[in-house]
């Protein structure tokens, strides 16, 4: 394994390893105070329990997310140091509100999750609104400046260098903003129906429970709601995309020829040596029409980019697929579940079994997502300015660090599973819980 | 003062407030790994109980370091990223090992037997990771980090890998120990464990004298710069006085068991010896080439991330107010909730 190609796997190794733990970081605290806030309405006991079930959840989950974060802040330096001191003035800003925002999610974490009987119950509520507000504000400053990666502004260029910067102006970069609201409404469908399936999996073990009703019907009201305003959001990160980064738009959708009225290609398999993409479902004028909001539009084809500059276009057609496919089933099931919940048929068991089938679905985009950000990108680090292989460390042997992470991140993978298992589904409380609910 | 040194100080405020809350979480790992005796179970769970609700937050302010240090300046972060890749990269192993293996032990609900290597790997990656950290700092004071072109010149093990960074290291996990202790005897709650933390603070209080006279010894062969800066500026003379004092009252509380006078001198006396070792490395971030001034972010930048941080500790400074007095006030040590089995 090439340098290049070592460190471009452990970076994508540790992106895709934390972002599942940043993405539950963001939507359990939601959950959470969900849960606490219908207790402190109702006074029903088991709103508390699924606060604090919840709650314990949380605390592992965000242990490992704090730490698999500070990896990646280091790593940002010590597999592409070039990219880190040229463009480190210009996006140090989003990074330092965020080192805030993080600031805050671990003060208020450690009240909410240690505090329950040491403060006033309100302040626990508030400290919990806070852990749920600093996330969103956290990945929403992190995705900012994967944003300015995509579209870099807020500077001028000499001689390969970043002069006059302007910190806010790179900041708000024309991809951060659509990019962070992707990413956080992902997050909350991605934990949403994950949690749903989880509880979904419980209740089909356990038999009927208000306490597992409740916990599915909170986490498929977050879930589905978010998925359904993926829509949109995808929608205008799409017309972003199609108006900075051709190359990304063509790779994505795997359009080779330059085209008035461009198909909207569903499935299919890209060849980049004949050009062509084979077996999609062609639905004519849609790619334009979704791209630009005109049927008649023109769509740039790779042909217009040198082959040098193109991604991996196969690899990048096919996750934006899976991502899309992914998104379009949990809208179907969202929408399925709201008129099911009107109807009062949300519980019955082939509807929980769909429900738990389908609950990995969001988690599939969220990755499938990341790799269509990332490796549409490429081969720049910085687009149209820096390549990635220009900006690669120094440091020989990266293999070595990347198997090393690798073991490590999947003995904590395993582990952080086994201790859920335990403590979300065997634990004593959960006994109790069915003893109550069942008689 | 310029918005660029205005930047460099809260870099090293931000590190001190990592070495007195952070380095106290370290320290209380390596006497996890060294509670013996008829009170093991207690000086565990004390141990526990005062790492529990603060040590994400008290880490943050690492990151915090980091990001400024790449915000602000640039050049000096990818200098350390290719020179000192190997100790920041071990840093990291600790971090993860450490974080991750103090939650798993809390919520391990196996065979005890596991739930011991969990508190193994808790306590040895505690104490690797300061070594490390120290080691960084050993290494941009004593000249061996030369980068050209984005090439280090010493290769990758000879920049850290030398007497003086290691004794810095061992430094380093010495007075976070010391540090640690006192804090811990002042939690403490009972007599007996008060008495086992005090004495454990003595020999690290002792451990981490003889470890700085160690380096200053060394320093005069492989970090002459530095040393010439600690024994010639009038600011370091009176740093090294008042931490000297603040020593002699924190060893003092320790021995006429005012646990409380001994905690807040030896964060005095801690916070003063990263603050001399600051101002003595000025004007360098790493020796030899690499200073203040010639690694800065435009100035523009570098006021805009002061003004961020102006507002933002408008609102951490209350928060963490808030996080201490919850759960810092003297309360003892309640055995009867979460029993450790």
């Amino acid at each position: 394994m090439n340098n290049l190609l070592a460190a471009r796997s452990q970076m994508g190794m540790s992106l895709a390893f934390h972002i599942i733990f940043a993405a539950i970081g963001i939507a359990l605290p939601l959950m959470m105070v969900i849960a606490e806030w219908r207790w402190r309405v109702t006074k029903d006991e088991v709103y508390l329990l699924l606060a604090q079930r919840w709650a314990k959840g949380t605390t592992i989950l965000a242990a490992v997310g704090a730490v698999s974060g500070t990896v990646l802040s280091f790593e940002l330096g010590l597999l592409w140091p070039e990219f880190m001191r040229s463009a480190g003035a210009v996006i140090g800003m989003p990074f330092s509100l965020e080192g805030f925002a993080f600031f805050l999610e671990a003060i208020f974490l450690g009240i909410y999750l240690y505090g329950w009987n040491k403060i006033p119950s309100w302040f626990h509520f508030f400290s919990g609104v806070i852990v749920a507000l600093s996330g969103l504000l956290s990945a929403m400053f992190v995705t900012l400046v994967n944003g300015w990666m995509n579209t870099p502004t807020g500077f001028v260029l000499a001689d390969g260098k970043f002069t006059n910067i302007r910190p806010f102006a790179a900041m708000l970069n024309p991809a951060g903003g659509p990019e962070a609201v992707h990413m956080i409404l992902a997050a909350y469908t991605a934990a949403g129906f994950a949690t749903a399936g989880i509880h979904g999996w419980l209740y089909l073990r356990r038999g009927k429970n208000r306490f597992d009703e409740i916990a599915i019907g909170i986490a498929l009201a977050v879930g589905g709601t978010a998925v359904l305003l993926q829509g949109l959001s995808g929608d205008a990160l799409a017309r972003m995309v199609a108006a900075t980064q051709p190359a990304k738009l063509a790779s994505l959708e795997g359009q080779f020829a330059t085209e008035v009225g461009a198909p909207l290609r569903i499935g299919g398999l890209p060849y980049p040596k004949e050009r062509v993409t084979k077996y999609a479902l062609e639905i004519p004028d849609g790619l334009s029409l979704l791209a630009f909001h005109n049927p008649h539009a023109v769509v740039k084809g790779l042909d217009q980019i040198p082959e040098s500059d193109w991604p991996v276009v196969r690899i990048v057609h096919l996750s934006f697929q899976t991502m899309v496919g992914c998104g379009s089933i949990l809208c179907g099931l969202s929408l399925a579940t709201f008129w099911l919940r009107r109807k009062r048929k949300l519980f019955s068991r082939p509807v929980v079994r769909l429900v738990v089938l389908l609950s990995p679905l969001g988690f599939v985009a969220l990755e499938a997502g990341w790799m269509v950000t990332e490796l549409g990108r490429q081969p720049w680090i910085i687009y149209h300015i820096l390549r990635t292989g220009d900006a690669v460390t120094s440091l020989p042997n990266i293999s070595v660090t990347f198997t090393l992470m690798t073991i490590t991140y999947l003995i904590l993978g395993v582990i952080t599973t086994w201790l859920l298992e335990k403590h979300v589904i065997a634990s004593p409380e959960t006994r109790l819980i069915e003893k109550e609910e069942t008689v | 003062m310029s918005s660029v040194s205005l930047l460099a100080g809260a870099i090293l405020a931000s590190l001190v407030m990592y070495s007195l809350l952070a380095g106290a979480d370290y320290g209380a790992g390596l006497w996890d790994l060294m509670c013996r005796g008829p009170r093991q179970q207690q000086q565990r769970h004390l141990i526990e109980q005062a790492i529990g609700p603060v040590w994400e937050a008290n880490h943050v302010w690492l990151i915090l370091t980091i990001v400024l240090l790449f915000s602000g300046f640039p050049d000096a972060f990818g200098a350390l990223c290719v020179g000192l890749a190997i100790p920041l990269f071990l840093v990291l192993l600790g971090i993860v090992l450490r974080g991750c293996s103090f939650v798993f032990r809390s919520y391990f609900t196996g065979e005890r037997q596991t739930q011991l290597y969990w508190g193994k790997a808790f306590s040895i990656s505690s104490s690797m990771t300061p070594l490390f950290l120290g080691i960084l700092i050993g290494s941009i004071s004593c000249d061996s980090v030369v980068i050209h072109g984005g090439i280090s010149e010493n290769g990758f093990l000879k920049t850290w890998l030398l007497p003086f960074p290691i004794a810095v290291g061992i430094l380093a996990v010495s007075l976070f120990a010391y540090l640690s202790a006192c804090y811990l005897a002042a939690d403490a709650g009972s007599a007996e464990l008060e008495n086992d933390f005090r004495i454990r603070a003595l020999i690290a209080g002792v451990t981490s004298v003889a470890m700085a006279l160690i380096t200053y010894v060394m320093a005069a062969s492989s970090a002459a710069g530095i040393r010439q800066e600690l024994s010639s500026r009038p600011a370091a003379w009176l740093i090294e006085i008042c931490a000297l004092c603040a020593m002699i009252m924190a060893f003092r509380g320790l021995w006429l068991r005012r646990f409380r006078q001994a905690r807040i001198a030896a964060a005095i006396q801690v916070a003063l010896i990263v603050v001399g070792w600051g101002i003595a490395q000025y004007p360098y971030l790493i020796r030899p080439d690499i200073t203040i001034a010639n690694s800065a972010a435009p100035d523009n930048v570098a006021a805009a991330i002061d003004a961020a941080l102006g507002c933002g500790a408008i609102v951490l400074i209350p928060s963490l107010m808030v996080l201490f007095t919850v759960f810092k006030r003297r309360q003892g040590v309640t055995h009867t909730e979460q029993a450790s089995d």
